[in-house]
């Protein structure tokens, strides 16, 4: 290494980066170091990842259990989504999204907007933003609100222990949940308004939307694409998570008086869960490390900003590239170390 | 009439219930179809909304009517069992039915009806569907990349040849069955590469060496034939030694050029391309990603502390990181590491990446089959005085392999999804040529044709894989 005149070191994370990112949740431009474009990166690899953990959660539950119905459209329809989505690379899904179907949108000013606020364009999505006045009061009366509920859950079980009278804890902790907000409204001086945004012209032809927030076509694209593929991984373990648990277990619960909606909450979810959850960890895994594919469009994640233009400019290869691998190593782990924690949990005690 | 009940068939009644409930259906799927395959909407003097929601409220009430518990019609009992069992049901099925109905006119007429196929240039496509005609001129790019037209007949060749060679297998007598592993192993691997170290390529592109590595290479490789005893201290003073002693002792500089075939024409890495390329990536790192995770799975569960250790960080490290950064490193940081004198292809360098990486998934997986044995499966084979290579290769691992055959068949569906992502370092599979043709100022416009037919062919390619995995695990499946 010494002879090909490479020097090793991380001082460079604190010089001036001089670059522009087009899209991060903090403020960034030229003049801010390397170390705050590793988090601009670090934080939009996040924000993708946890969109499509919820998409891809959502969607994969819902067709895991369409792919278990009786109704023989529904389980084809279900079984022929998985089998497309799974089998086609995902670095095509996202191409094929960004490049061919999200092209076809409408210009900015030719857009109809959808339910009057929201404005899909090719330039991005256009969504109506929250201003808030003192949104710390309403933060905090959230918190307080889940506190509260911990603390009547761990009530409610121990008063089901010691006296087997069940209270209502799901009515009470919606109630909680909407009243607490709803209070600081009233009394602390929470405000909200909407700003819808608005269609400016730039210049002759060229127009764009002011106000409210711009989601860009790579985000979307990469989020669509991300849960679409991962879903159809978390939908296959659904299924064999609910297939898992024997049939004697239903019918047992059902005999000993409970209903069908006890059965499946206390019986089937219980177990399925148990089977579910490790694969389904995987998968989330998997959908982070996958999220650097946003590099082949420019979407600016960890990999792009930071593997990518930052190692052009500095050419420290090493130092860049064991930092990027570090970091991804480090959010696997973390997410496995806090589910293998979770697992043991709901694990079978077996004595 | 007095007890005529609307929301139960009652049994006086039931062929005026059959027949209306049969007539609703068909007339709220007969409005949908005209709507949709003749633009003819004959329900258009009703308001808006009613206009759009009535297919679905007459359907509704059609399906509620004919939902009878066993009516001896065979056609009407398989419908209510399967798409009719409760209100539910019956609304989902006919959403489905109609996007169904609904979604057929535009994409016929995008595949097939509108579409063009003929001529050669872009001014054909005038129609509103897809432009086939782009991937026919573009074809030969898509399957071959870069490759020179006039040479393409070599890769073709030696994919044939390579698909006969594989079938082998399947013809082979009683006789030699017991050698087919070892030929599909070790000697198929081999002539594959050949084919494609001196036929495809036909040049020097893989490696440049000196001397000093191949005289440590070979010495290496004559190690395993000398006995046990020596063998440590062989692998350790030999190979470095004679590297050492001919690159700073004896100063034999120059480079050797391996592979070269005088007649053939030499066709760097970087112009292969297409799907070629994806199947040779994929090829190469099925075979090499098999062996390497076998062994980090027994590694993973050895009794050497240093071996076991070494295998959990090789499979925790690969699977930790995105496969773009890995070959990232292997593009800009794995040439620092390398000796001056020595040389590796990108594509080489991407082989061995990909196949790390997917090495360790590959372990997980055999890992969780050497787990599901039970014990008494090892004290077996001990009892009978089988030493650890002999138990593994005669007990264990048959057993093992065959449980998990369809996680090994999931990692390799997942490596062959992966290969496009080799445009990283530059090269260009058929995902890449694509992106490549789409930007071509000739041909703007069509990426979509290209994307569609990319993940037609994907699919397939997947899904055969996916089917043959399926019979494979049928195949070996035994009661336990």
């Amino acid at each position: 290494m010494e002879n090909r005149g490479i020097t090793f070191g991380y001082g460079f994370l604190s010089q001036e980066s001089s670059f522009d990112v087009q899209f991060s949740l903090i403020e960034f431009d030229g003049s801010h170091s390397y170390f705050r474009a590793y988090l601009v990166g670090l934080l939009n690899t996040i924000l993708v990842s946890v969109i499509g953990i919820i998409f891809a959660t959502v969607i994969g539950v819902v067709v895991g259990i369409a792919r278990l119905s009786n109704n023989y459209l529904i389980n084809r329809t279900a079984a022929v989504y998985v089998e497309f989505f799974r089998n086609i690379p995902l670095l095509l899904q996202i191409f094929f999204w960004y490049f061919a179907a999200l092209r076809a949108l409408p210009l900015p000013q030719d857009t109809e907007p959808m339910f009057g606020v929201f404005f899909l364009t090719i330039k991005g999505f256009f969504v109506p933003a929250f201003v808030w006045n003192n949104l710390d009061i309403f933060i905090y009366s959230i918190i307080a609100a889940i506190i509260s509920i911990i603390f009547i859950k761990i009530y409610a079980r121990k008063k089901q222990e010691n006296e087997g009278i069940q209270t209502p804890v799901l009515s009470i902790s919606i109630g909680l949940l909407i009243i607490l907000p709803l209070l600081s409204f009233l009394f602390g001086g929470v405000d909200a308004s909407v700003e819808v945004p608005v269609i400016k012209q730039l210049s002759q032809s060229g127009f764009t939307y002011e106000g409210g927030i711009k989601l860009p076509p790579e985000l979307i694209s990469l989020a669509l694409a991300l849960s679409l593929y991962t879903a159809t991984f978390i939908a296959e373990c659904v299924r064999a998570g609910v297939q898992g648990v024997s049939k004697g277990q239903k019918e047992a619960a059902a005999s000993i008086g409970l209903t069908p909606n006890q059965v499946l909450k206390l019986v089937v979810m219980p177990q399925a869960l148990r089977i579910i959850i490790p694969p389904t960890t995987n998968q989330y895994l998997n959908l982070t490390k996958n999220s650097s594919l946003a590099a082949a469009i420019a979407y600016p994640d960890l990999v792009l900003v930071f593997a990518g233009t930052a190692l052009m400019q500095t050419g420290r290869a090493i130092e860049i590239v064991s930092i990027t691998m570090l970091t991804y190593l480090s959010l696997s782990i973390s997410i496995s170390i806090f589910m293998n924690w979770y697992n043991k949990k709901i694990a079978i005690k077996e004595k | 009439m007095n007890k005529l009940n609307f929301l139960q068939p009652d049994k006086n009644n039931l062929n005026t219930y059959l027949y209306t409930g049969v007539v609703l259906v068909a007339l709220s799927i007969f409005i949908v179809f005209l709507n949709s395959f003749f633009n003819k909407d004959i329900i258009s003097f009703l308001p808006g909304s009613i206009s759009f929601f009535l297919p679905l409220i007459l359907g509704f009430i059609g399906l509620h009517l004919i939902r009878i518990d066993y009516s001896g019609l065979k056609f009407l009992d398989s419908i209510n069992k399967n798409i009719n069992t409760n209100n539910f049901n019956a609304f989902l099925s006919l959403l489905i039915i109609f996007v169904v109905i609904k979604s057929l006119p535009p994409l016929l007429s995008w595949f097939i009806l509108d579409a063009n196929i003929a001529g050669d240039s872009k001014d054909v496509c005038t129609g509103s569907g897809a432009c086939w005609t782009y991937i026919k001129i573009w074809f030969n790019r898509f399957m071959y990349g870069m490759y020179p037209n006039a040479e393409q007949w070599r890769i073709n060749l030696s994919f044939i040849a390579l698909a006969f060679l594989g079938t082998i297998g399947f013809f082979a007598t009683e006789k030699f069955k017991k050698y087919l592993t070892l030929y599909y192993v070790v000697v198929y691997p081999v002539i594959a590469f050949f084919f494609i170290f001196f036929f495809i390529s036909g040049g020097p592109i893989f490696f440049d060496f000196s001397y000093g590595i191949i005289a440590a290479v070979i010495s290496v490789i004559i190690g395993f034939f000398i006995p046990s005893k020596f063998k440590m201290y062989y692998f350790i003073i030999v190979p470095i030694t004679l590297y050492i002693l001919l690159k700073y002792v004896f100063f034999y500089e120059e480079l050797i050029e391996l592979g070269k075939l005088e007649a053939l024409e030499w066709v760097e890495t970087g112009a292969w391309g297409g799907l070629s390329l994806t199947f040779i990536v994929s090829f190469f790192c099925l075979i090499f990603c098999f062996p390497i995770g076998l062994f980090l799975s027994l590694g993973r569960r050895s009794d050497f502390p240093i071996i076991k250790y070494f295998s959990i960080g090789m499979i925790e490290f690969w699977r930790g990181v995105p496969l773009i950064t890995v070959l990232f490193m292997s593009s800009v940081m794995f040439p620092m590491f390398l000796p001056e004198d020595m040389f590796i292809d990108k594509l080489v360098r991407v082989i061995i990446a990909i196949s790390l990486f997917e090495a360790a998934y590959v372990a997980e997986v055999i890992r969780g089959g050497l787990q599901a044995l039970p014990r008494g499966q090892y004290d077996a084979a001990k009892s009978l005085g089988m030493g650890y290579w002999k138990m593994h290769i005669l007990v264990i691992l048959p057993q093992a392999l065959k449980l998990v055959i369809p996680g090994i068949a999931n990692t390799f569906l997942a490596l062959v999804k992966d290969t496009p992502l080799i445009f990283v370092v530059g090269l260009l599979e058929i995902v890449g040529m694509l992106n490549l043709a789409k930007t071509n100022p000739e041909w703007l416009g069509f990426a979509m044709e290209g994307y569609v037919f990319a993940s037609v062919l994907f699919f397939i390619i997947c899904y055969a894989m996916s089917k043959y995995s399926y019979n494979l695990e049928q195949k070996y499946k035994t009661e336990r």
